[in-house]
């Protein structure tokens, strides 16, 4: 063959690579949908993998258990590892509204405006945002109180540090993750006062080897708990590789990091979802917020949060003082943000006795007493 | 206290340099011998992503590794085929590789996104040194792939200057026609570089994946593969230099939570900006047509070799 066709072949087969990797890139999660019998299409859109062991499974197995309480649910279309940017997340919302679904969860802080942006071409189809604080006419948002879990696990973290520093592998500087850090201090403070929680921010949510360097910079800090606001358990699995221990999040971690996973706070969201949908078809629901911005925002009470089951390594009396406060929780006689609560400057910012407003502390920009860390000026 | 950090610090930019180090061994090896492989950054994606699903079905991590080098090499025998039998164009061929790996690795791991690993590697120990102050938990108690990287420098260092195959490899990359002259098979000895370098930089990839993080996730090596290209001209060819600029670079990588915990206020943003930073100034620095000539790059890099010619 002469050199020209060589070349024309070697064009070719560039060409050929190119499209293959862009036909990677492209591969869509959703599946089609062939039902004959009509029924209530829901569909979510998730930030992470469903097998991330973290937030998306844990939002993942409440579209599971909806799917299986509401026999009229087809919650098949859910759309995996979409990006917070706005051209990809108003993207894959308009998609699957043009889909026919008519409720769509959206499950991360950052859809919040494309879910706004997208719910206005819809005004048949109900959205709901988690963790936001915008809400319209059929836009609902809304949260659990994890705050009330993280402050029961501060509890079994406090009683368990030897060297009095706990580290935190924080995302972002949100008051739901500054709520988060204070409301685990605000536990570690009650059974030891001594103890001090530091905090790293990876500005990600899911970044595994961000939130492993900043959990390993933490363990050579001198922390010998290591607890986290990240989805991925890789904070944990660097706690158990220093032979320390860990408090996991969003979902039992203890798969990830047996020996070192003491508890998670964790979500719960099935019954939450059931309930909504339910209401939405009965005509019943309506997105007015209740608790200052959000239209739902449920606690332990409710069972949208909660602890995971304890590891073998946490003692009886320890259990036993969770389930305590968990019940003082419950019954509303207390709330975790409850004064007196210092800053970290040592002013006095709840009064004795005062409770914190639901508006307080959704705008959370300030650590309590005991925090180490400073909160990133915003831009 | 500080030496103890000072110690974690310097250990880490040790293993977050180990990738960079592999990658950076295996574009050394290729371009030693002429060809510019742009495609790194898709090999080691390859890589991580098929070391990761293998080391998680068989639950050993030396598996894992295994199968990356075979993917990265296999990757880099199409870059060996469109480069050197179909004399394409070097810059081209590896670009289309990145893009054709990185699209294939997305693909191939869409399933196990963020999988934790149950079995990474341990880290080992080294009896005597690694019990030496400083020096022992800098560099002696790392995982193997570690040691085995520490090894690989001197090996190929010695490989490249002082063995004959080296000589041929070199007299390739440098003047093709007159290794040809001589009877050295200038294009089988191109595609064994090629190859080589590419199970080498599929080793870098599964490094991340089975070991660094310990998880896969889409685009994870984050540009490292194009740090390794910089790091080549940077390490001007020469293996020994490419192991402390790989750490150089791996401690900017460490750095950066550490200044947090000692509550020194750096933007995040900025350090993760460095290595970038760098690499954009060692490639101007460093493609000055004067600077080339004086830092010694093999001559026929990036040129296809066509005995008809000449």
């Amino acid at each position: 063959m002469s050199n020209k066709s060589w070349r024309l072949i070697s064009v070719f087969i560039l060409v050929l690579l190119i499209s293959l990797a862009a036909a990677g890139c492209g591969g869509g999660g959703i599946d089609e949908n062939k039902n004959e019998v009509e029924k209530l299409k829901v569909g979510f859109v998730y930030i992470g993998s469903v097998k991330d062991g973290g937030w998306s499974q844990a939002h993942d197995e409440g579209r599971q258990y909806l799917e299986k309480e509401l026999p009229y649910v087809d919650a098949s279309d859910y759309v995996e590892n979409v990006p917070e940017s706005p051209g990809d997340a108003e993207r894959v919302i308009t998609q699957l509204a043009e889909q026919g679904n008519k409720i769509i969860f959206t499950t991360s802080f950052g859809y919040m405006d494309p879910t706004i942006n997208v719910a206005k071409n819809y005004p048949d189809v109900t959205f709901l945002h988690c963790s936001g604080y915008k809400t319209a006419e059929n836009v609902g948002a809304y949260f659990g109180r994890m705050y009330q879990a993280r402050y029961l696990s501060g509890l079994v973290a406090g009683k368990a540090t030897v060297s009095n520093i706990i580290g935190y592998v924080a995302a972002m500087p949100i008051p739901e993750v500054i709520r988060g850090i204070n409301a685990f201090t605000l536990g570690v403070k009650k059974v030891n006062p001594e103890a001090k929680v530091k905090v790293v921010w990876t500005n990600t949510w899911i970044d595994p080897s961000a939130a492993k360097r900043a959990a390993e910079a933490l363990l050579d800090a001198g922390a010998d708990v290591i607890t986290q606001h990240q989805d991925s358990p890789a904070p944990q699995q660097a706690a158990q590789a220093a032979g320390k221990l860990g408090i996991g999040y969003n979902s039992d971690m203890s798969k990830a990091a047996p020996k070192a996973v003491m508890t998670s706070p964790i979500w719960n969201w099935g019954p939450y979802y059931v309930e909504t949908v339910k209401a939405i078809k009965e005509g019943t629901w309506d997105s007015t917020p209740k608790c200052a911005s959000l239209t739902y925002w449920g606690g332990l009470e409710d069972g949208v949060v909660g602890l995971a089951p304890f590891g073998p390594m946490v003692p009886d009396e320890v259990k036993q003082l969770v389930e305590q406060e968990k019940q003082r929780i419950i019954s509303g006689a207390w709330d975790v943000f409850t004064g007196p609560i210092k800053d970290q400057k040592g002013e006095v910012r709840i009064a004795d006795g005062k409770r914190m407003t639901d508006e307080e502390m959704l705008n959370m920009n300030w650590f309590v007493e005991g925090v180490e860390g400073t909160i990133p000026a915003p831009k | 206290m500080n030496q103890d950090i000072l110690v974690a610090i310097l250990a880490t930019a040790i293993t977050a340099g180990t990738p960079i180090l592999f990658a950076a061994l295996g574009e050394i090896l290729a371009e030693r011998a002429g060809v510019l492989n742009l495609g790194v950054e898709g090999m080691m994606l390859v890589g991580a992503v098929c070391g990761f699903i293998c080391a998680l079905q068989t639950a050993n991590p030396w598996a894992g590794m295994f199968l990356a080098m075979l993917a990265g090499g296999l990757l880099a025998l199409i870059h060996a085929f469109l480069t050197v039998t179909m004399k394409a164009n070097q810059v081209v061929s590896g670009l289309a590789l990145t893009m054709f790996g990185t699209g294939l690795s997305g693909y191939l791991g869409k399933s196990y996104v963020g999988t934790a690993l149950p079995v990474p590697f341990e880290n080992y120990t080294v009896p005597v040194l690694g019990n030496i102050p400083l020096l022992g938990p800098v560099f002696f108690q790392h995982d193997p792939m570690v040691y085995i990287s520490y090894l690989l420098v001197p090996a190929l260092w010695f490989l490249i200057f002082r063995t004959k195959a080296g000589l041929h490899m070199r007299a390739v990359g440098e003047n093709p026609a007159a290794a040809d002259s001589v009877g050295v098979n200038v294009f089988l000895t191109r595609y064994i570089y090629v190859i080589a370098g590419g199970m080498l930089t599929g080793i870098g990839g599964a490094y991340l994946s089975l070991n660094y993080v310990p998880s896969w996730m889409e685009n994870m090596t984050a540009g490292r593969g194009w740090i390794a290209v910089a790091l080549v001209i940077f390490a001007t060819w020469n293996p020994v230099h490419a192991l402390w600029g790989s750490y150089l670079f791996g401690g900017i990588d460490a750095l950066g939570f550490r200044l947090q915990t000692l509550n020194v206020l750096v933007s995040p943003y900025f350090l993760k900006m460095l290595p970038y930073l760098l690499t954009i100034a060692v490639l101007i620095l460093v493609t000055r047509r004067n600077m080339v000539n004086r830092i010694g790059s093999p001559r026929a890099l990036g040129l296809p070799y066509d005995r008809e010619e000449r």
